[in-house]
């Protein structure tokens, strides 16, 4: 037994022994169904990251709201200390960029190059408004002495909106990024991350500013 | 044994087995410490012995990653290791090393020595010069590894697996960065602890499972390539931040509670995909590959670090539960079942792989091995559970109803007593595995008819 069984190591060393068939050929295989996932525009890691993405901040949200419902005044309170119109300009700028990041993806594939730049080019300097309405509205509340620890909701404010602004940031260096490549699937993910930015800022902006 | 450089993981494997006997062993004196407390108090205070239990667990699992790299490198990237003189001599300084610590902490020799003594600081305590030896070792396997899959080709699973042991030994720096002031001291010492076992070494188990998944179930590289960038990609997402769990109450600033709980109850989601990655590789999968052991460990692998890691970690890391729990043996539990599902059974999934190929022998049906696997993993859930009863009465006597501390221990007695019972199974099924995969040379039970698997 053992003999015959060390005879045929040797005749399977192609994968080593230990039984190792050699690689399994696709009639082994189940039969190939096209992956759903290819459907997908974009890379398909991008996809992960942004429902990754989506259940933090979903979590962060979630929280937060738990958190009002033991102490509505106090949010309430909080809250009118932060700028409504900016952040209601700040929406319309997301949105706008957005709209720009969409038509160039339309562009991108249509292989209109130039055409896509021009338009990634505002999408991306929208981007920046963003942040700077932003970085205003910190430095308001922090001349105004408020900080992370000033109250609950000051905490899910700056760690929601923050983390939101660091994404912002990322989008614009990625609509950079793929502006230069000028792939077309390249753009569909970096165009995808940014609608996410997109997206979750819309459920950010009611919940943290207007509730 | 397609490559002879293969065989350079069997002195790895060899070495970190019997550290693991070790472990285990060590793992039983402290049981019965717990139920026995002056059970050679003289001889070996308790401190000593559980610096021991997880010096050797950590040791003995990174040896054991070690050995899987030598291992799968050469077949993944079709390259001999690069010196196999070098990889012998990282062995060698590593049990030098080990050596070191052990006699160190048993006599507590050279105290207060700024090179050679115990630097005091949980997991590692190891000696400075004892630290200088694991980053020497460290650079040479990498620098070892790496050139062998840089001339060679360069597969999703050495991608990951060099990522995972490139950060892992950076971030093993941090052992030399102790700030006087504690709070700082415990947030690096977590850049090691926790982005160890919740990050880089994630990356490292994926790899090496999807390496056994590859072979053991003949699926599709590409798909196995797929999973695992994704299982990739969420243990960095999630663990990363998830450290914030261990932030909320060292002194760190107070929104660290709340990205600590987030992210790091998304860190169930990684464990959760390998676990599916596993199974689902098995479903679609047609080989019938006769080393069921390696299967069985590799599936066990994915269940129990599922289990020990994502849901018994996600059990109390909520910082509102962990301001109750923290510290009880629900911590106990948890780092019990995480460590042996997550970490042992991966090692001893690509061991109970690789053994039959580097000794030249046949996979047999392997019954020994497959039993040991039961009987351990029997042994770890018990010992779970009663961890996580006694942790239960202990939060709420301790912690909600304010007993003394040793008030509390003496009424879990019960409990620290059946843990040692199932202590004992986990140290018979460890060296039953010892003996299975290293001396029996023909099948045990003969293999029956072959029928149809469908």
């Amino acid at each position: 037994m053992t003999a015959l069984h060390s005879l045929s190591f040797s005749q399977v060393s192609s994968g080593g022994p230990g039984g190792d068939a050699p690689p399994a050929s696709p009639s082994a295989q189940a039969p190939d169904r096209p992956d759903p996932f290819d459907k997908l525009p974009g890379e398909f890691m991008m996809w992960v990251l942004i429902v990754s993405e989506l259940l933090v901040f979903g979590a962060g949200l979630v929280a937060f709201l738990a958190l009002r419902i033991t102490d509505p005044t106090g949010f309430a309170e909080a809250q009118s200390h932060l700028h409504r119109v900016g952040a209601g300009i700040n929406t319309i700028a997301l949105v706008t960029s957005g709209w720009l990041a969409a038509l160039a993806v339309q562009a991108v594939e249509a292989g209109r190059i130039a055409r896509m730049r021009t338009l990634l080019a505002p999408a991306a300097a929208l981007g920046m408004v963003f942040l700077v309405l932003k970085a205003s509205e910190y430095a308001d509340l922090a001349a105004a002495g408020i900080s992370f620890e000033t109250h609950a909701f000051f905490t899910f404010h700056i760690l929601l909106t923050g983390f939101h602004a660091a994404h912002v940031l990322a989008g614009i260096v990625l609509l950079a990024l793929v502006g230069i490549l000028a792939r077309p699937r390249a753009v569909e993910t970096g165009a995808a991350f940014w609608h996410m930015v997109d997206l979750v800022w819309v459920l950010l902006f009611p919940v943290v500013y207007l509730l | 044994m397609k490559y002879q450089t293969q065989k350079i993981a069997l002195a790895y494997f060899a070495v970190a087995m019997a550290l693991f006997a070790v472990q285990v062993t060590m793992g039983l004196v402290l049981g019965y410490i717990y139920i026995s407390p002056n059970f050679l108090a003289e001889i070996l205070p308790f401190n000593v012995g559980r610096m021991l239990h997880t010096n050797s667990l950590v040791v003995w699992l990174l040896l054991g990653f070690f050995g899987a790299a030598y291992y799968l490198i050469p077949e993944e990237s079709e390259r001999e290791i690069h010196s196999p003189m070098l990889a012998y001599l990282q062995l060698a300084i590593f049990v030098l090393g080990t050596a070191g610590v052990v006699v160190t902490y048993l006599f507590n020799l050279f105290d207060g020595n700024f090179v050679l003594g115990n630097e005091g600081r949980e997991f590692i305590e190891q000696p400075r010069w004892v630290k200088v030896g694991i980053v020497v070792a460290a650079l040479i396997f990498l620098y070892n590894i790496s050139m062998t899959v840089l001339a060679g080709k360069k597969t999703a699973i050495t991608n990951i697996l060099l990522l995972g042991l490139w950060i892992l030994s950076l971030l093993f720096l941090f052992a030399f960065v102790n700030p006087d002031n504690l709070a700082l001291d415990k947030m690096y010492w977590w850049y090691i602890v926790h982005l160890w076992v919740e990050g880089t070494w994630e990356l490292v188990m994926a790899s090496i499972l999807a390496f056994l998944m590859l072979k053991l179930t003949g699926v599709d590289r590409e798909v196995v390539e797929k999973w695992l960038y994704v299982i990739a990609a969420l243990a960095l997402f999630s663990g990363i931040l998830g450290t914030g769990h261990h932030y909320l109450w060292i002194g760190t600033p107070g929104y660290w509670q709340w990205i600590g709980s987030i992210f790091s109850t998304m860190e169930v989601v990684p464990f959760f995909a390998m676990m599916s990655f596993a199974f689902v590789m098995v479903w679609k999968g047609r080989r019938d590959h006769p080393n069921k052991a390696a299967l069985l460990w590799s599936l066990g692998c994915g269940t129990l670090a599922f289990f020990g890691a994502g849901v018994w970690g996600f059990l109390h890391t909520l910082h509102g539960v962990n301001y109750y729990t923290h510290g009880t043996q629900i911590t106990a539990a948890h780092g019990h079942l995480a460590f042996y599902g997550a970490y042992v059974c991966l090692n001893l999934a690509i061991i109970s792989y690789a053994m039959p190929v580097l000794r030249g022998r046949d996979p047999y049906n392997q019954v020994l091995n497959m039993a040991s696997f039961w009987l351990m993993s029997g042994g770890v859930v018990f010992m779970t559970f009663t961890l996580t009863f006694a942790g239960t009465v202990q939060t709420h006597l301790q912690r909600v109803n304010g007993e003394a501390y040793m008030d509390v221990q003496d009424q879990l007695w019960i409990f620290y007593a059946m843990r040692f019972g199932s202590g004992v199974a986990v140290v018979l099924g460890a060296i039953l595995f010892i003996y299975a995969v290293t001396m029996p040379r023909k099948e045990v039970i003969e293999r029956g008819l072959e029928t149809p698997a469908e």
